[in-house]
């Protein structure tokens, strides 16, 4: 795939191969990523970061990509300050964005923002989250840790935990693996199972789910345990939260019987699922993980981009 | 003994037409939603009939019959998504001429909502909804900006 001018809004619209090109540029950014190594590809080209939801992350490390690659940042990270709030709707917005900048980083609270916007657009536009859809760019950077830590996804045996319903990051982490051929396992309380949308695709590439909401009965054999974060919002009654949240907190005694080289990852940020208890060991690698979101995104604007290092 | 009960109460056919389409075999009780589908008929303009719940030899349906209109077969492909075994039959000179299965496009405009109340294209963006179909003989789609397969599709249709 020719990626310059490519919108990037689901990983569902990449194919295997695309997306090894994407993780293989990424390795390649990782020294200048690191400030180790530095590069003016992007010199004089303009990014509109536009973050109509908070978010800290994922904002700072496009950020960060893009003053890496020696670009300019221009966009707000808190809606209510734009023309939003007196009602100006989402295609305006991004027709004044597209007049105003090279690339445009979308982030809303509605599924389908981004697709919308990449109609609306000449730049290419990426997709840093919508509503409980997609984030593209989260799961290249989760793909690629898993790639780089465990040298292949193919066969990992793969846990995603948490809210599986509303966690926009494991709907398209699940299908990228499928993607791959790993084994997935999806642990939820039942009221948080993974959609049936999600599920399909992974059949579709030939893999089968296996759903369960008792971690124990998968931990012990997972190379990748895939941590996400269920809020209290989704649940009816406190009590019912607390006993569901306190079943998947991870801490030490969980991981006396898990394979030596097992990874934890979290998308971040992390309250309580993940004790701190977990940090100092060899297991934990969401801090790792975190900034993988730099080279990632490098890779990514300088692809759209067509300027290449 | 009121009025009503006096009448007595045949069963009325459709009287043949001359020239026109008839779209055969709609799921029972969609037919009203076939017309909003295909925008039938505008004032003023050409005879459409109805008749519905009519037995069949495949169990009860619904049939339209418009008259003086031959309709175009990707201007009717559309309502296989709420009547998947409809036929389209034109009738020249009272004998009908052509006869098609409807069939889905790959992708469609308009005609469904998305039921997805936190999808943008139901948020006053100046868009139409727009579906991927995903299976045309189920038949199965999804919005094309939040990605959702609604649960009844018969139900969103504008
Ligand atoms: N001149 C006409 N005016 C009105 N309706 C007609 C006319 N000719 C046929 N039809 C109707 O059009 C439909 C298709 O007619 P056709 O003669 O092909 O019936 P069929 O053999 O039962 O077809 P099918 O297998 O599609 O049910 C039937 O519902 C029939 O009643
Ligand atoms: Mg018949
Ligand atoms: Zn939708």
């Amino acid at each position: 795939m020719d990626f310059k001018g490519k919108d990037i809004i689901s990983i569902t619209d990449f194919s295997k191969s695309d997306i090894n090109v994407i993780i293989k540029y990424a390795q390649k950014m990782v020294p200048y990523a690191k400030g180790k190594e530095y590069t003016r590809i992007l010199d004089g080209k303009v990014l509109s970061s536009l973050f109509f939801e908070p978010s800290t992350r994922t904002r700072l490390s496009f950020e960060s990509a893009m003053n890496r690659l020696c670009g300019r940042v221009i966009g707000f990270a808190d809606p209510t300050a734009t023309s939003q709030k007196k009602g100006e709707t989402l295609a305006d917005t991004i027709r004044m964005a597209d007049a105003y900048s090279d690339i445009i980083v979308l982030r809303h609270h509605l599924e389908g923002a981004a697709r919308l916007a990449a109609e609306f657009a000449e730049a290419p536009v990426i997709n840093a989250g919508d509503g409980t859809g997609r984030h593209p760019t989260q799961c290249l950077l989760d793909l690629f840790t898993i790639q780089t830590e465990k040298k292949h996804i193919e066969g990992q045996k793969v846990v995603l935990l948490g809210d599986l319903k509303y966690g926009r990051t494991v709907h398209s982490l699940a299908y990228a693996l499928s993607l791959y051929g790993a084994e997935l396992a999806f642990v939820s309380p039942k009221s948080l199972q993974m959609p049936k949308e999600v599920v399909n695709e992974c059949k579709e590439q030939g893999v089968n789910p296996f759903s369960t909401s008792k971690l124990e009965k998968v931990i012990h054999d997972a190379d990748v345990l895939y941590v996400t974060r269920i809020q209290r919002e989704r649940f009816p009654d406190a009590e019912e939260y607390s006993r569901v949240v306190g079943s998947y907190q991870i801490n030490k005694a969980m991981l006396s019987n898990v394979k030596e080289d097992l990874i934890i990852m979290h998308p971040l940020p992390r309250v309580t699922e993940i004790s701190p208890e977990i940090d100092a060991t060899p297991h934990a690698l969401y801090f790792k993980q975190a900034f993988n979101g730099v080279p990632v995104r490098m890779a990514l604007l300088s692809l759209v981009t067509g300027v290449m290092l | 003994m009121s009025n009503v009960e006096k009448v007595s109460i045949k069963p009325m056919k459709i009287p043949r037409i001359k020239n026109g389409t008839v779209i055969d075999h709609i799921t029972s009780g969609n037919a009203l939603k076939v017309l909003r589908i295909l925008g039938i008929p505008k004032q003023n303009t050409y005879t459409v009939s109805v008749a519905m719940n009519v037995q069949g030899k495949l169990g009860k349906k619904d049939i339209v019959k418009v008259e003086n209109r031959e309709l175009a077969r990707e201007e009717v492909d559309k309502i296989a998504l709420i009547a998947p075994k409809a036929t389209i039959n034109i009738i020249r000179d009272y004998q009908v001429t052509e006869k098609h299965k409807v069939e889905l496009p790959d992708e469609f405009r308009g005609i469904a909502c998305c039921q997805n109340p936190t999808c943008i294209s139901n948020t006053g963006e100046p868009v139409q909804s727009r579906f991927i179909v995903l299976d045309k003989e189920i038949p199965r789609i999804k919005c094309y900006y939040c990605q959702r397969e609604p649960d009844d599709i018969s139900d969103r249709i504008i």
